[in-house]
């Protein structure tokens, strides 16, 4: 399973139940009690959405690279984990704890499997 | 639906549910369930005629369904990888011995029911797949029940089966801590097939009424399987309570008849005295459901001898608790009518016309009908009659409008 922590604020959204951002004591308490309970596979979080460089490639095989992110984009990715669960149920347990969910929103999803 | 008096086709109306859900919270795959399940009862169509129905014909099935999967397991490796992952029980040497056709079957209806509900499914999407693996109504069925074409409930289907599968939504009655919202989306449901069919009791389309008797027939598997739960207890109550008044509600020209006017002697006094029983099992708790409270309401109507005799009074309070509990436009339009009632025609205009400013009211016909009715009972005839126009306009089936339109009529010519 693989939790997204991401950020929206869309129209028609919930506002985020708590304003600001996680602090990194939540993060450290919650990574820990991921790691107690052994599900942790990986994870990590990302760096500011200004910091973002985007690239494309167009049939030519030209890359167009260009900086800082959509001017319209609402919501980006803050961070990732991945974490080992039998069902949907325990994810969405997981996700409930992160600190990302009273901030943002944590999306759930399987990984694909090949 | 479905040949009727086929027993061999009775008995799988009634058990293709448990099976399917026995086979599903096992092997914690509803494809492989669904496969199995139709390859034992096609097994029993050859056998059975012959043979005669098995003394448990559950158990017989789900010997035969359990060794079926078996079997595929141990063909497909791809699929015991699969289950494997799955944390499924799908070890086949704890499986090799004969099931003994005496053996306790589970019930596991319930785990399937709080699957199919899953918050990660659409409201749409949890209604289709209660239906079809709860009820076990066919695609088409469904399809045709809820007024769309069968290759679009087909889709529903199979998106909301794929999603069950891929993002791993659990065969299992949620815990303690979530269990309170989780119930909630089942009873919605329910709820949501029952009125389904019970809009359409008016219309003489029999297939969509069929879905009262099934929304009563997936509340009572409900009950008995949460026997303790109040809301369960609330819940059915009101269908059953609502449900009693199905003959009165429309007379022989298909016009609907108001609760006023309804032939009470029509009304089923068993339907009735069970879901008294239970509305009083279910307000033992509290504070009460809003199921419970609408169950009490619904319980009031039904044992009195006619609307005038009504206790209005209690009705116009258990509409003021409901109201506190779900305060929603719908309940204060009920409220208002009972004001009426209790208080007098002109209080309840007053309490209707505070309404005037919710859209969700006025575009539909039940606001204005009942507009019509305090207008027509202070003997302000030509306004009743202009509110009873708009309502017949903005009715949906055939037998509220041709009443609408009568009453209308009624008050333009007085006398």
């Amino acid at each position: 399973m693989l939790l997204i922590m991401g950020f929206r604020t869309g129209e028609g959204m919930p506002p985020p139940p708590s304003s600001g951002a996680p602090s990194a004591e939540e993060f450290m308490q919650y990574q820990h009690e991921l790691g107690q309970a052994g599900v942790h596979v990986d994870s990590g979080l990302l760096q500011s959405f200004e910091d973002a460089t985007q690239v494309q490639v167009n049939d030519a095989g030209e890359r167009l690279v260009t900086n800082g992110p959509f001017a319209e984009s609402r919501e980006y990715l803050g961070g990732y984990q991945i974490i080992d669960v039998p069902d949907l149920d325990a994810a969405l347990d997981w996700a409930a704890r992160c600190p990302g969910a009273k901030y943002g929103r944590v999306e759930v999803r399987p990984l694909a499997e090949f | 639906m479905g040949p009727a008096g086929d027993p061999v086709e009775a008995v799988f109306r009634e058990e293709r549910g448990r099976l399917l859900a026995l086979l599903a919270a096992r092997f914690g795959d509803l494809d492989l369930a669904e496969e199995v399940t139709a390859e034992a009862l096609l097994a029993a169509v050859e056998t059975w005629p012959r043979s005669g129905v098995p003394r448990e014909p559950l158990a017989w099935l789900a010997t035969t369904a359990r060794r079926k999967a078996l079997d595929r397991i141990r063909r497909d490796a791809t699929l015991a990888t699969k289950l494997a992952t799955l944390h499924a029980d799908a070890d086949p040497a704890r499986q090799t011995e004969p099931v003994p056709e005496h053996e306790h079957i589970p019930d596991d209806r319930l785990q399937l029911m709080f699957a199919c509900c899953h918050p990660a499914l659409d409201l749409d999407t949890q209604t289709g797949l209660t239906l079809r693996y709860i009820a076990g109504l066919s695609t088409a069925e469904i399809a045709q029940a809820f007024l769309v074409p069968p290759a679009t409930m087909a889709q529903r289907l199979t998106r909301g089966k794929r999603k069950i599968q891929q993002s791993r939504i659990p065969f299992r009655v949620p815990g303690r801590r979530e269990l309170e919202g989780r119930l909630g989306l089942v009873l919605h449901v329910l709820y949501l097939i029952f009125t389904e069919g019970y809009a359409a009791t008016g219309h003489h389309d029999l297939v969509r009424c069929d879905l009262v008797d099934e929304a009563i027939r997936l509340a009572r598997i409900l009950h008995r399987l949460m026997p303790g739960e109040p809301r369960v207890t609330g819940l059915l109550a009101l269908m059953l309570l609502t449900d009693a008044r199905r003959q009165a509600r429309v007379d022989d020209h298909g016009f609907a008849v108001s609760l006023e006017d309804q032939d009470r002697g029509r009304w089923d006094t068993s339907m009735i005295d069970e879901g008294a029983r239970l509305t009083t099992q279910a307000l033992r708790h509290h504070p009460p459901s809003s199921w419970s409270v609408q169950a009490a309401i619904a319980a009031l109507h039904d044992e009195a001898p006619s609307a005038q005799e009504t206790d209005w009074h209690q009705v116009r309070l258990l509409y003021d608790e409901l109201f506190a509990l779900t305060p929603t436009p719908v309940v204060a339009l009920n409220r208002a009518i009972a004001i009426s009632w209790h208080e007098g025609p002109q209080a309840g205009l007053d309490h209707l016309e505070a309404l005037a400013g919710e859209p969700g009211l006025t575009r539909q016909h039940h606001w204005h009908a009942a507009r019509g009715h305090a207008l027509a009972r202070l003997g302000r005839h030509t306004a009743a009659a202009e509110a009873y126009r708009r309502a017949s306009e903005l009715a949906q089936t055939p037998a509220e409008i041709a009443y609408l339109s009568s009453r209308a009529e009624e008050n333009t010519t007085p006398g």
